[in-house]
């Protein structure tokens, strides 16, 4: 379970969240410039320094507090067990797609290392890319070798920023069961950020509904996205076949 | 940088000398003095030169994506790792190019180490002071073989920085 409450404000904007996740699967929907990215990178420890520190924080993972602005405590990024994939996917230019995949295996003996590279990057459908360097991938192979990366120190909170949206969509779809099944079965809580109702929709899970930094709505896809869902319905029967 | 290089010299000169206290404790913690000596020489250029490395330095420390430095961080790196295997590796170029042109900067510099090293066979005597010596002799074999030598230093790092900035492949749609 994660337990959120936040507030920070940066300019006029005013990020104000207090919420629990009880599912293993939350998805936060809404449009660009809600919040999501701010919330996610606040869950995952970086801007919680100043200048952009947030007015009150505090976070907290199955009981153990990440973040506490009250007591002083902010576990670092690399200390929180958390990874992150954000859209962009700042994978290493100068690593190979296996060294940027083991960068977060350091406390790994070699050749388990090497195992779990081989088989992250096979979860993500991205096993002949392992000899290749960043700028020989396509944006879409990007996403993959960074979802691999950030899977690969099996972390206990997984934070997903719009992480699959250079994949078309059959792709997307696929890695979205294969990520929900792993994390399912490594318990990773998994917080995905996504502007796009049919992601959220598909994965059928918690979804929270931000907009304009507030939560207004939590609870299971088909209710909160009930709106979002008649409206993608429509929209498909209105096209012409 | 915008210190006449005669007048940085001097006030090294007088720092690093017997006359402050200051060139009285390095002279008693080294066991001879600076001024005069090859090492003071170093202690100069460097001063000297530092300005015309920063600047690339942080330029490419800057260039460095925010992103990459969040993703090493998320991932455990300390700030030891950081540095050593993100931050250096891909301000490699900067970091050549600004060895290259203090290195450069020094080569050509002659106030400084006029004034500070003098002009002290095998200790202080550099291919500039020895330039212009052989010129004020009016020995221009000799000088034009001197020039061409301090060309050629410069041309070679020339051709190392032009070499390190080169782009190495385009990304892949």
């Amino acid at each position: 379970m994660l337990e959120i409450a936040l507030d920070a404000r940066r300019g006029s904007f005013h990020l104000h969240v207090e919420c629990r996740f009880t599912s293993d699967w939350t998805v936060i929907f809404g449009p660009s410039g809600a919040g999501k990215s701010t919330l996610l990178r606040f869950l995952a420890g970086l801007d919680l320094s100043a200048p952009s520190r947030p007015q009150q924080a505090r976070i907290a993972l199955d009981g153990h507090l990440l973040t506490d602005t009250s007591s002083g405590l902010s576990l670092k990024p690399g200390h929180r067990q958390t990874s992150m994939v954000a859209q962009q996917s700042a994978l290493f230019p100068h690593l190979s797609v296996a060294a940027n995949v083991a960068y977060g295996l350091h406390d790994v003996d070699r050749s388990s290392r090497q195992s779990r590279v081989a088989e992250m990057l096979d979860l993500v459908d991205a096993a002949s890319l392992i000899d290749r360097r960043p700028r020989d991938l396509s944006g879409g192979e990007a996403q993959r070798v960074a979802l691999a990366r950030a899977l690969a120190p099996k972390p206990r909170l997984l934070l997903l920023d719009e992480p699959l949206s250079a994949l078309d969509g059959a792709a997307s779809d696929a890695l979205l069961v294969r990520l929900q099944s792993w994390a399912t079965e490594h318990r990773a809580q998994t917080v995905l950020a996504t502007h796009d109702a049919t992601d959220a929709l598909a994965t059928g899970a918690e979804v929270a509904l931000l907009h304009e930094g507030r939560l207004t709505a939590i609870g299971p896809a088909a209710e909160v996205l009930a709106n979002e869902r008649t409206r993608l319905a429509q929209r498909l029967s209105l096209e012409p076949n | 940088m915008v210190l006449p290089p005669t007048v940085l010299g001097f006030f090294l000169l007088v720092l690093l000398g017997p006359r402050t206290s200051f060139g009285r404790a390095i002279t008693s913690l080294l066991g001879h003095p600076l001024a005069f000596s090859f090492s003071g020489l170093v202690v100069g250029s460097v001063i000297y030169s530092l300005p015309f490395a920063v600047q690339p330095l942080v330029a490419g420390f800057s260039a460095v994506e925010p992103a990459l430095v969040d993703a090493a961080r998320l991932l455990g790196a300390s700030r030891v790792r950081l540095v050593r295997t993100i931050l250096v590796p891909l301000a490699s170029r900067s970091l050549i190019a600004a060895a290259v042109l203090s290195f450069l900067h020094t080569m050509g510099e002659f106030g400084v180490v006029l004034m500070l090293g003098g002009d002290i066979p095998g200790a202080t005597r550099t291919l500039s002071i020895v330039l212009y010596n052989q010129v004020e002799n009016f020995d221009y074999a000799a000088a034009n073989r001197t020039a061409a030598i301090l060309l050629a230093l410069s041309a070679f790092a020339l051709a190392a920085i032009y070499l390190s900035g080169r782009p190495r492949g385009g990304r892949r749609a």
